[in-house]
């Protein structure tokens, strides 16, 4: 099980950014993890991958487990070899390698296992297979997607971390995407979803938790959540008026607070 | 046509010392970020080093060479573990100041050790030249070449085809992401700073073979900055290129030197400078360089 537990995170000494943060992804589970822009997300998966450091980020208080086990000090190649691996968003390829110098890069701290997992990585993904020689740069941003989670793959994780992974896919793609996380699942491997997708995400994931200005703000059952009047109307856009986005971004709190409002004076 | 392709021959060999030291400064570049202006005293740390290592005599010059680029290589891993590590982060400035300051430190423990008498590394080519039909290159400049060439060679297989050199390849490109893969980045920085300090030994040591070294030998070093302001600050081919190019101009202003003389009397000494203010207004990042590395 990898857990935090009420953690807070700050960035250059001064932002506040997590707010007494817990969440849980057991062994072999999809968890969501969802959030408007800016609330923490991402921070909380460099919290569990050791990469707070390279943006002056600071565990401030609560812990990072695995299995019980404080991991939340540990160097990111140290959290890799105990099978926590990140995609990160954005993907992050190394563009001017080639898919198959990425992949070792996956396998970077287990060289030995590289044919192995290679294979088993093709297997998911075989337009790697087809184009393991070429430079990834000139990927499409579908095959840069795989290529992202099939790096992460070459580690074979225990808990894989996706970061917005059907971010500026076309539909058809984020469908194939959603396919290879189940798929993933399915060996065992626990997933950690962050996602602007909820209707992608939820419709996967068995937990989800929804994070808004650094504190959970919700935590149930992905069933659940997916039949929540509130989050149906401000995650999934499913509200019946359809108000065509307007600019302004209403907080999770006030649209319940709005409705509360609403039923008591009805 | 000879007097040109013996300046050209000559150039080469002058070329390959700037271009070993303008390695090390792309290496370190690439992997971190930083602009070390250490090399210079890295290079005659380097030579001074070597100075003492040729007296010990089954050693020979290029054993003493090689010797000595280890360990001044091993004491540039050591001063990046020390001074430039902790200062990761911090604004580049900040960083490439203190670069400068290890550079003046290395450079005056270095000259102290060079007493008062002259010092050498010893001549083992002498003046003896090689014949190509009419034209003659100096040994010296031959065995550069080809010490240059070796040494290019080994660094860009190590690149390409070691686990290491992968490592060092993601960092360059995106230091949070090779961390994410579990790539130690702070060996990778290590590393670049033990690559560049040997590199700069072994290029001292060819600038050094036949002359003296007292305390105004160091600015050799600084031909390497029009170097790499002409190969692109983030290109190795453009640093070994580029090198060739400073060492084949110079030694053209010095043959041409008549021709030259509205430069002064010694037009070999500003002919790199006036490239590399020429690169910089033309072509900042470059030949070589990625257009981005402009901001810095
Ligand atoms: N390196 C950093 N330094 C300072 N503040 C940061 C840094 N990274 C993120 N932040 C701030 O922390 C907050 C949370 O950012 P984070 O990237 O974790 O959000 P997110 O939920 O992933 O958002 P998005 O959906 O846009 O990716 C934001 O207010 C952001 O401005
Ligand atoms: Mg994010």
């Amino acid at each position: 099980m990898l857990q935090v537990h009420n953690i807070e995170v700050v960035y250059d000494d001064i932002m506040l950014v997590l707010r007494g943060v817990s969440l849980s992804v057991p062994p072999g589970r999809i968890v969501a993890l969802l959030g408007a822009n800016g609330a923490g997300k991402s921070t909380l998966l460099r919290a569990l991958t050791g990469l707070l450091d390279v943006h002056h980020g600071k565990i401030t208080r609560g812990r990072v487990t695995l299995d019980g086990e404080s991991v939340g000090q540990l160097r990111p190649a140290a959290l890799v070899r105990r099978g926590i691996s990140q995609v990160m968003e954005g993907r992050r390829i190394f563009g001017e390698l080639t898919v198959e110098e990425n992949l070792r890069l996956g396998g970077y701290t287990n060289p030995k296992q590289f044919r192995r997992r290679c294979e088993l990585v093709f297997g998911l993904f075989p337009v790697l297979a087809q184009r393991r020689r070429e430079t990834a740069g000139y990927l499409s941003g579908g095959e840069q997607q795989m290529l992202a989670m099939g790096r992460a793959l070459m580690a074979e994780p225990r808990y894989l971390l996706l970061d917005e992974p059907s971010l500026g896919l076309a539909p058809r793609l984020v469908e194939e995407v959603r396919e290879l996380i189940v798929s993933i699942n399915r060996t065992g491997t626990g997933v950690l979803l962050v996602e602007q997708n909820a209707t992608m995400a939820l419709s996967i994931a068995s937990h989800g938790y929804v994070l808004e200005t650094g504190q959970v703000v919700l935590d149930k059952p992905a069933a659940d959540l997916l039949a929540d009047d509130d989050i149906r109307e401000f995650y999934l856009g499913l509200h019946p008026a359809g108000a065509g986005g307007g600019p302004e971004r209403r907080s999770y709190r006030e649209v319940k607070h709005y409705r509360r409002r609403k039923r008591w004076l009805s | 046509m000879t007097k040109l392709l013996e300046a050209f021959a000559d150039g080469l060999g002058r070329g390959s010392v700037y271009a070993l030291i303008a390695l090390g400064f792309v290496i370190i570049y690439k992997s971190s970020r930083v602009i070390s202006f250490a090399q210079p005293g890295f290079m005659i740390a380097g030579v001074v080093l070597v100075t003492y290592l040729v007296q010990v005599s089954w050693l020979g010059f290029f054993g003493a060479m090689l010797l000595g680029a280890v360990l001044i290589g091993l004491l540039a891993l050591g001063i990046e573990r020390a001074v430039i590590r902790p200062m990761i982060g911090r604004p580049i400035f900040a960083i490439a100041i203190i670069t400068i300051g290890l550079d003046i430190v290395l450079r005056t423990v270095a000259h102290a050790y060079i007493g008062p008498l002259v010092r050498h590394v010893g001549d083992p080519w002498g003046t003896s030249q090689l014949h190509l039909g009419s034209v003659r290159m100096d040994q010296r400049h031959l065995a550069a070449v080809v010490t240059a060439t070796v040494l290019v060679l080994l660094l860009f297989g190590f690149f390409r085809y070691t686990r290491m050199g992968l490592a060092m390849r993601a960092v360059a490109e995106d230091q949070e992401a090779a961390l994410a893969q579990g790539v130690s980045v702070g060996a990778v920085f290590a590393l670049s700073w033990a690559l560049a300090g040997g590199l700069a030994a072994v290029a001292g040591s060819f600038a050094a073979a036949g002359v003296s070294v007292d305390n105004t030998f160091w600015p050799v070093a600084l031909y390497a900055l029009p170097v790499i302001i002409l190969g692109g600050l983030d290109s190795l081919p453009g640093a070994v290129l580029a090198g060739l190019v400073i060492g084949v101009l110079r030694s053209l202003a010095d043959a041409y030197v008549d021709d030259l003389s509205w430069l002064g009397e010694n037009p070999s000494l500003i002919v790199p400078w006036l490239v590399m203010m020429l690169v910089l207004v033309v072509r900042p990042y470059g030949l070589f360089g990625t257009r981005e590395v402009e901001r810095v």
